[in-house]
């Protein structure tokens, strides 16, 4: 083994250890691009719950059918005054054509500069190959982290996860998030 | 592991033995290629197995990706209704490049069936609890895309191709046989 390999393994190592933000961890804030000219801050969605959908990029298939699943079940996410968010590393212009492309209705946001560095601090970032893991956040209306899971790369979570821990806010007496 | 959150019941679209030793349960849209290329791969499975294999059909249409998929679906409900649902599933899947009101009101008329009353199911929404119910079921069990399937209860990771789903139906039937 050389060294570089070395260095390869010990990163792939780090990221293991590191795993997503766990439940009642505060989210960390960020800002990121939604749009080519807009940004949006995940304080700004304080007082419901935000569902955090980080994945590896657009227009893969995987990814596709994770989110044309998250799309479909808008509404449904709606009931629990949820709001969907997409997070990868592509640009806001990458993201503005594989949502009109696929005919997403929520935000993709562009973790693009620097590269992954939200993802980063929330434990979703896969150093190695430079891509957001396919990483599920719930966080309550506090902005506290209430799920969190971490799907292996070729396998799409689904919304089971997702919808649970959303079940759990709406029946905890702490966190009852804002039904519309 | 992913599993069905919903048995399988007299509700459900069933094929093949009720008393076969594996049922294998999928979650499809019928506008999804992927779907359309399954179907046949069932097919295989089906004749392969015989009586050892049990297959059920639920409705998991992706309305915003595919436009056709809940028409369809009424189209395969209602004439599930009147008893020609395993008749309709596979002309739809036979004819998935020709979706669409015509084929919808063809498939009802070659079986002697009202195309007024299926018109009138569409607009109503008759079968669309059935269909949601079937959708939220599969959410539940995590389905994660199309075609999703699950054996005994467990979803299947694996690709949808038949070598290995064969491979893993005749693992099952042998742990069937030693229990």
């Amino acid at each position: 083994m050389n060294i570089s390999e070395f260095d390869d393994a010990k990163e792939t190592t780090d990221d293991l250890i590191q795993g997503p933000l766990p439940a009642g961890t505060v989210a960390p804030d960020f800002t990121l691009h939604a749009t080519p000219d807009q940004q949006l801050s995940l304080h700004e969605l304080r007082g419901n719950p935000v569902i955090l959908a980080f994945y590896p990029a657009d227009w893969s298939s995987v990814c596709g059918d994770q989110l044309t699943l998250y799309n479909q079940l808008l509404p449904t996410f709606k009931e629990y005054g949820a709001t969907l968010l997409g997070i990868s590393v592509d640009s806001a212009w990458c993201h503005q054509a594989f949502a009109k492309d696929r005919n997403f209705h929520f935000s993709l946001l562009a973790d693009f500069e620097p590269k992954g560095a939200v993802a980063r601090q929330y434990g979703a970032y896969d150093s190695h190959l430079g891509v957001c893991k396919r990483a599920l956040f719930v966080i309550d209306k506090e902005g506290v982290v209430a799920w969190s899971y971490v799907s292996p790369m070729a396998i799409n979570p689904g919304a089971d996860g997702i919808l649970d821990a959303l079940d759990a806010l709406a029946n905890s007496p702490q966190s009852t998030p804002a039904k519309n | 592991m992913a599993t069905l959150k919903v048995p399988v019941s007299e509700n459900d679209h069933r094929q093949g033995s009720a008393h076969a030793k594996v049922t294998l349960v999928e979650f499809g849209d019928y506008e999804c290629p992927y779907c359309g290329e399954a179907y046949w791969m069932v097919k295989e499975l089906q004749k392969h197995f015989r009586d050892d294999l049990q297959f059920v059909f639920r409705n998991f249409p992706l309305t915003t990706a595919h436009p056709h998929a809940m028409g369809a679906a009424v189209t395969a409900e209602y004439a599930g209704s009147r008893g020609f649902f395993w008749e309709a599933h596979d002309e739809l899947y036979e004819n998935q490049e020709r979706l669409g009101l015509p084929l919808f009101r063809a498939i009802a008329l070659k079986h002697g069936l009202s195309d007024e009353e299926l018109y009138l199911a569409m607009q109503d929404g008759t079968y669309i609890p059935k269909i949601k119910s079937d959708f939220n079921g599969g959410v539940r069990s995590g389905v994660n895309g199309t075609p999703a399937f699950y054996f005994d209860g467990l979803r299947y990771d694996g690709l949808p191709e038949f070598n290995e789903m064969s491979q893993l139906i005749e693992l099952l039937l042998v742990r069937g046989r030693n229990l």
